[in-house]
């Protein structure tokens, strides 16, 4: 995994609530068996016609926009537990996503992906909308290490909570495997004594 | 001070914690289907490393199966190629699968149940959200991402940090014509598609307790459709009644050791919860969604909201809703016609909702204007339902009965729901093009849809039942 430091960008905003993983990654794109290329299809039906023409009102499609920062609204990430959804948001380019609000599964799986879920306040959220409103070219400064988001140029800027563990993991690239592989002895300890193994075998 | 259901069964499986992290938590059974593995096997090979326990998954395809001719190749090749290397893998680390064509293959939510796979007390987990069908037996069984999928396979564990606890309580009687479905749909309706964020929720009351284990796992499935992660059901005689002399049930000795280990799986009077809500069954009535996602229900007699009675932070997402759907803000939903229902999935394509279904239509007609995908959750479902004769009364009213798979839940194989069609729907998502690109699906019990289904129109089912 590749390791998060520092990250000061442009956004694109998505000011869309309720945003479900069937919209990100609409579930007929879920045929592959390897993780990479579903970038080209993030957000699909909100970007393309079904001719494949881009949509011009969407904003991947808007010149004005780009960046390595998401901005959503709140409920970012409902639905289903398809990691397609962060494969697909790492592979389009994005390390963070912000909102006010983030679904457990999407969370989970975009912190295992390298991508960092920031979740801010409603009000926050709505100062990051109304500077890219005033100024599309805006940043947005992310500081993993001090656990901060900050409006570049601007005194606004928000602290954010993160796992102890999770923040760890994101700053040295580790995933949880490695760790959980570590700990076998105990894994084969544990299942000695497990209630449901002795009913079952 | 005493424990939940949840807290029981969490401690029963921590095997470690992480200082300032989340627990090591022993996984019991892990199920996994063609669309979230590939990618989790492929890891394991670039790790070099093998299934730690391969008897303790469970493998079907379900998601890309055809509902029709499955004793034939699968004709989409992208979707073959997932069915074949899901087969391939199992071969290979020694899993034990359901392919298609095996007595037991079906959605894998359905599959786990009924064959005696899902047992009180458990953790399971999925790569599925709906994982969460499972907590009607008193497990924690939740989805998790295809990251963890592998981590389960490298390691039967699980990274977690414990959520918090919420209880529902439901008392009194159900009316009329109201179902387990009804009673999800109201809840979500009540505290919207992100109310149970954070949360594991315990459904409890006697309108809970009263029902059978199919209804109750309808319950359990939709929890993930308030944001939780799962949804937990204390088990009880009719758990115990459901799941004894099932294929992987614990039999003789085993069986009352573990019966006697599952009557001590409850909340006790004085543990506590973050969160208690509190709703009385006699103030549900059938439930329809109108928007796009599942906390939008409202009741079949009922009106769509107007703009005034939506709070100013959702009202973009109820417009962009009903820009979608076509309806207007307001407007009774009854009356309005439909051309497509589908009644299966993990929600409910299980045996009691076949029964239920056919039993309505029998004697009556299908309506000229409905398409109906009637899609058995499994291959004992199936079976099942021919030894009852419910395909012929499908047939006679007009109806067929297709093979298990998902289906028109999420319309990865050919079952689709055609652009800006609506789409009664007995499954348990109504996002945007889940039917389809462009498809319009409204939420209902198998019963409003059997409804549905011969008036060719919204209506309210007790309409039937005077
Ligand atoms: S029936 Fe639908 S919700 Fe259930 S597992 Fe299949 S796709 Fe998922």
């Amino acid at each position: 995994m590749e390791k998060f430091t520092t990250i000061q960008s442009t956004i694109v905003p998505l000011p869309i609530e309720d945003v479900d993983t069937d919209q990100i990654i609409p579930a007929r794109f879920l045929k592959a068996t390897t993780k990479e290329g579903f970038g080209q299809n993030l957000f699909r039906d909100w970007r393309y016609n079904e001719d494949n023409t881009p949509k011009a009102d969407f904003v991947m499609n808007d010149p004005r926009y780009s960046g390595k920062v998401l901005v959503a609204g709140k409920n970012f990430g409902c639905g289903s537990s398809r990691e397609h959804a962060a494969w697909a948001i790492g592979d389009a380019g994005f390390r963070v996503v912000v909102s006010s609000f983030f679904a457990d599964i999407f969370r989970g799986n975009a912190l295992n992906n390298g991508i960092l879920p920031v979740q801010v306040s409603d009000a926050f959220l709505a100062e990051i909308f109304s500077a890219v409103n005033a100024n599309n070219k805006m940043e947005l400064i992310v500081d993993l290490q001090n656990q901060f988001i900050q409006i570049a140029g601007t005194e606004k800027k928000e602290s954010f909570a993160i796992n102890e563990y999770k923040k760890t993991c994101l700053i040295n690239g580790y995933d949880d495997i490695d760790y959980v592989l570590s700990q076998k002895d105990k894994i084969e300890a544990y299942e000695k004594s497990s209630k449901y193994l002795s009913f079952v075998s | 001070m005493g424990k939940t259901l949840f807290e029981k069964v969490w401690d029963a499986h921590v095997v470690t914690e992480v200082k300032d992290g989340p627990s090591i938590l022993y996984i019991d059974k892990q199920l996994i289907h063609e669309v979230t593995s590939p990618q989790a096997f492929a890891g394991l090979g670039k790790r070099g490393i093998g299934v730690f326990r391969p008897e303790r998954t469970l493998a079907t395809p379900d998601h890309n199966v055809p509902t029709k001719g499955q004793a034939l190749p699968i004709k989409e090749e992208l979707s073959r190629k997932q069915v074949d290397t899901l087969t391939d893998n199992c071969n290979k680390y020694g899993v034990t699968l359901f392919g298609l064509g095996h007595p037991s293959q079906g959605v894998v939510h359905v599959v786990g149940p009924e064959t005696g796979t899902t047992l009180p007390g458990m953790t399971i987990v999925c790569g599925d959200s709906h994982t969460s069908t499972h907590g009607a037996f008193g497990s924690i069984a939740f989805g998790i991402g295809t990251s963890e999928v592998e981590q389960v396979l490298a390691t039967q564990c699980l990274m977690q940090s414990k959520p918090k606890t919420m209880k529902i309580e439901i008392n009194g009687t159900l009316g009329k014509g109201v179902t387990s479905k009804d009673i999800v749909l109201y809840v979500i309706s009540k505290i919207s598609a992100a109310g149970g964020t954070g949360y594991f929720l315990e459904f409890c009351g006697t309108a809970i307790t009263s029902l059978t284990m199919e209804a109750r796992m309808t319950i359990c499935n939709m929890s993930i459709e308030m944001g939780a992660r799962g949804g937990m059901i204390a088990p009880d005689e009719t758990t115990f009644n459901y799941i004894k002399g099932r294929e992987f049930a614990p039999k003789g000795d085993k069986w009352e050791a573990a019966v006697a280990y599952w009557k001590t799986l409850y909340s006790d009077a004085d543990a506590t919860f973050d969160r208690v809500l509190s709703y009385d069954a006699a103030d549900i009535e059938p439930m329809i969604t109108y928007g796009t996602n599942p906390g939008m229900g409202i009741k079949v007699s009922g009106s769509i909201p107007s703009i005034e009675q939506v709070e100013e932070s959702n009202k973009l997402t109820f417009n962009k809703a009903l820009e979608y759907m076509g309806f207007k803000e307001g407007e009774k939903i009854a009356g309005k016609q439909v051309n497509w229902v589908f009644l299966g999935s993990c929600t409910n394509g299980r045996i009691e909702d076949l029964r239920t279904f056919a039993n309505f239509v029998k004697g009556k007609k299908k309506a000229a204007n409905i398409n109906a995908l009637i899609v058995p959750g499994s291959k004992q479902v199936e079976r099942q339902a021919i030894a009852e004769g419910i395909d012929k009364v499908l047939a006679d009213a007009g109806f067929e009965l297709r093979e298990p798979g998902c289906s028109a839940c999420l319309a990865m194989n050919e079952d689709r729901v055609p652009k800006g069609e609506y789409c009664v729907s007995t499954s348990n998502r109504n996002f945007e093009g889940r039917q389809g690109p462009g498809a319009r699906t409204l939420l209902v019990s198998p019963l409003t849809a059997a409804a549905i289904a011969v008036s060719g129109k919204i209506v309210d089912v007790r309409e039937f039942m005077n």
